[in-house]
């Protein structure tokens, strides 16, 4: 199994705070890695800097034998082609119908006859089941069902690597069902290396051949969902099991209430 | 030293803000080509900031022509020189406040617009989209609103000025008595095309393209929160006002001194 995607000891600040420090991680081509974490650690931020849209500190992130942030923006433009993002909010171009907002790349990067690009357009909605929908406007679609048209315009291009950010989240149980099992099967019949980052640990465990879990800036724990089930470790455990109490605070950092009331009284205040 | 070091940060914040204007300024040239290519938007757009704009446009213009016709009329007859009053409405008119009226509407109307609308497709990760989809937002999504800005100001100034003279022309002949050959004779002998019309022409034209950088920059740039949007939007309008005004000085004392 050859790695797609090396990401070497990168750092990252936004502001004062550090978001990654000197993290590492290789994504194996054609499989399903899960980037998991509490919210904050900087998972979409993460995605970002693979995708090039973010630079980091230091380090570098390798995509196919190419450095991200030494490419030219025609170079980096052309990568791109190869990768597909889904986002957080499907990130529609609210101005175009559905069936625009999916033809859009097409006939940006290619001069393809209408009847051509209509087929390509119906297909990729009929495999997400949305081709009933294709005149509709985002305004008139539901959560879930922005989320597959952007998962269709997605995947127009036929990238190999596919991006989803927190694909499940504000989902109810029938969508979040439909949004793992396509997921699952776009992966398995195109053969893509997909990066799904999500804290919904059920549902992303569920699809995925990797897992690895961040935490303050570094990868805590790596490798099969099997095995972070098994993991030792207390942060981990508190994190797929959602335990109020462990090595998360749940306290924003601040001085404790106790010693507060204490230099409070003192001062007789 | 707190001080300094506040004076400091502030500074750096300027330079900063000054650094990406410029870079977002020689980013448009390259992208305005695009633009050029896909005329479709360039209408589009041209109907949102163009087209919807005009009502504003015609009513205010309307009666800053009949304001101005008013005033002019009771300053003029009082030196009874009322029959001049066509050609002091039509030079104000061209010369100023259809130029200016126009570009301080279109910046409150249009640009606003622009900024919030921009500021949005930001928020909604519209243009990180974009970006992933391997299209320059800046070609698609800026050029062509640059565009269509700096078509549609000169014309709805046109517009303003049109109507504004048809304003003064409804006060001063159809209800205060000017002779009608005197408003339309004096406007023709004193209204130069070249020194008036052409110099009110190029004013909308740098007037366009100031509110369409200041619009759009602060809706590319905009802290992508609900308030974030909605201080880019009140700067864009803030900005493009006291631009319009001190730009204005600036190029009447190069055109008419």
């Amino acid at each position: 199994m050859s790695e797609l995607i090396e990401i070497e000891n990168i750092s990252f600040s936004r502001g004062n705070r550090k978001i990654f420090d000197r993290l590492n991680l290789s994504i194996p081509s054609g499989q399903v890695t899960a980037i998991m974490g509490p919210s904050g650690t900087g998972k979409t931020t993460l995605l970002k800097l693979i995708a090039g849209q973010l630079k980091p500190d230091t380090g570098r992130i390798v995509v196919d034998g190419l450095d991200v942030h030494r490419l030219k923006r025609t170079d980096l433009y052309r990568l791109r082609q190869r990768m597909g993002m889904l986002f957080q909010s499907g990130a529609l171009l609210s101005d175009l119908t559905v069936f625009d907002n999916i033809a859009f790349p097409l006939r940006e990067h290619f001069s393809l006859p209408d009847s051509i690009i209509e087929k390509l357009v119906l297909m990729k909605l009929e495999s997400v089941g949305l081709r009933g929908a294709v005149a509709l406007k985002p305004a008139e679609l539901s959560g879930g069902m922005a989320r597959r048209v952007a998962l269709a315009r997605a995947l127009i291009l036929d990238p190999e690597m596919l991006f989803y950010d927190e694909p499940f989240v504000g989902q109810d149980p029938i969508t979040m069902g439909v949004l793992v099992s396509l997921i699952k099967k776009m992966n398995q019949s195109l053969n893509l290396t997909s990066i799904v980052v999500s804290h919904d640990v059920d549902e992303v465990l569920s699809i995925a051949d990797y897992a690895c879990v961040l935490s303050e800036g570094r990868i805590v724990e790596a490798g099969t969902p099997e095995a972070l089930r098994h993991s030792t470790s207390a942060y981990v455990q508190q994190f797929l099991q959602g335990l109020a109490d462990g090595p998360v605070p749940l306290h924003y950092p601040v001085e404790s209430w106790g010693e507060k009331l204490a230099s409070a009284v003192r001062s007789g205040q | 030293m707190n001080w300094l070091a506040k004076l400091g940060a502030v500074s750096l914040q300027r330079l900063r803000g000054l650094g990406q204007l410029t870079l977002f300024v020689i980013s448009i040239f390259p992208a305005l080509g695009y633009a050029f290519f896909h005329i479709r938007l360039v209408f589009k757009q041209l109907y949102f900031v163009g087209v919807l704009s005009l009502p504003i446009i015609l009513t205010a213009g309307l009666f800053v022509g009949m304001v101005l016709g008013l005033q002019g009329h009771y300053i003029l007859s009082t030196f009874n020189s009322e029959e001049i009053v066509g050609s002091m409405t039509a030079l104000s008119l061209i010369r100023e406040l259809g130029p200016v009226v126009a570009a301080l509407l279109f910046a409150g109307r249009a640009g606003s617009a622009l900024t919030a609308e921009v500021g949005l497709m930001k928020s909604t990760e519209q243009l990180s989209a974009l970006e992933m989809m391997a299209i320059d937002p800046i070609k698609y999504v800026v050029a062509p609103r640059i565009l269509a800005c700096i078509i549609a100001l000169p014309m709805l100034a046109l517009i303003f000025i049109a109507v504004g003279v048809f304003g003064g022309y409804l006060v001063t002949v159809g209800w205060l008595g000017v002779d009608e050959g005197a408003f339309w004779a004096q406007m023709q002998l004193q209204v130069d095309w070249q020194d008036d019309v052409i110099n009110g022409f190029i004013k909308a034209v740098v007037f366009g393209i100031l509110i369409a950088v200041i619009s759009l920059f602060q809706g590319y740039e905009a802290i992508p929160t609900s308030e974030g949007v909605s201080n880019a939007t009140t700067r864009t309008v803030v900005q493009s006002s006291l631009w319009v005004l001190g730009l204005d000085f600036v190029l009447t004392s190069i055109m008419f001194t």
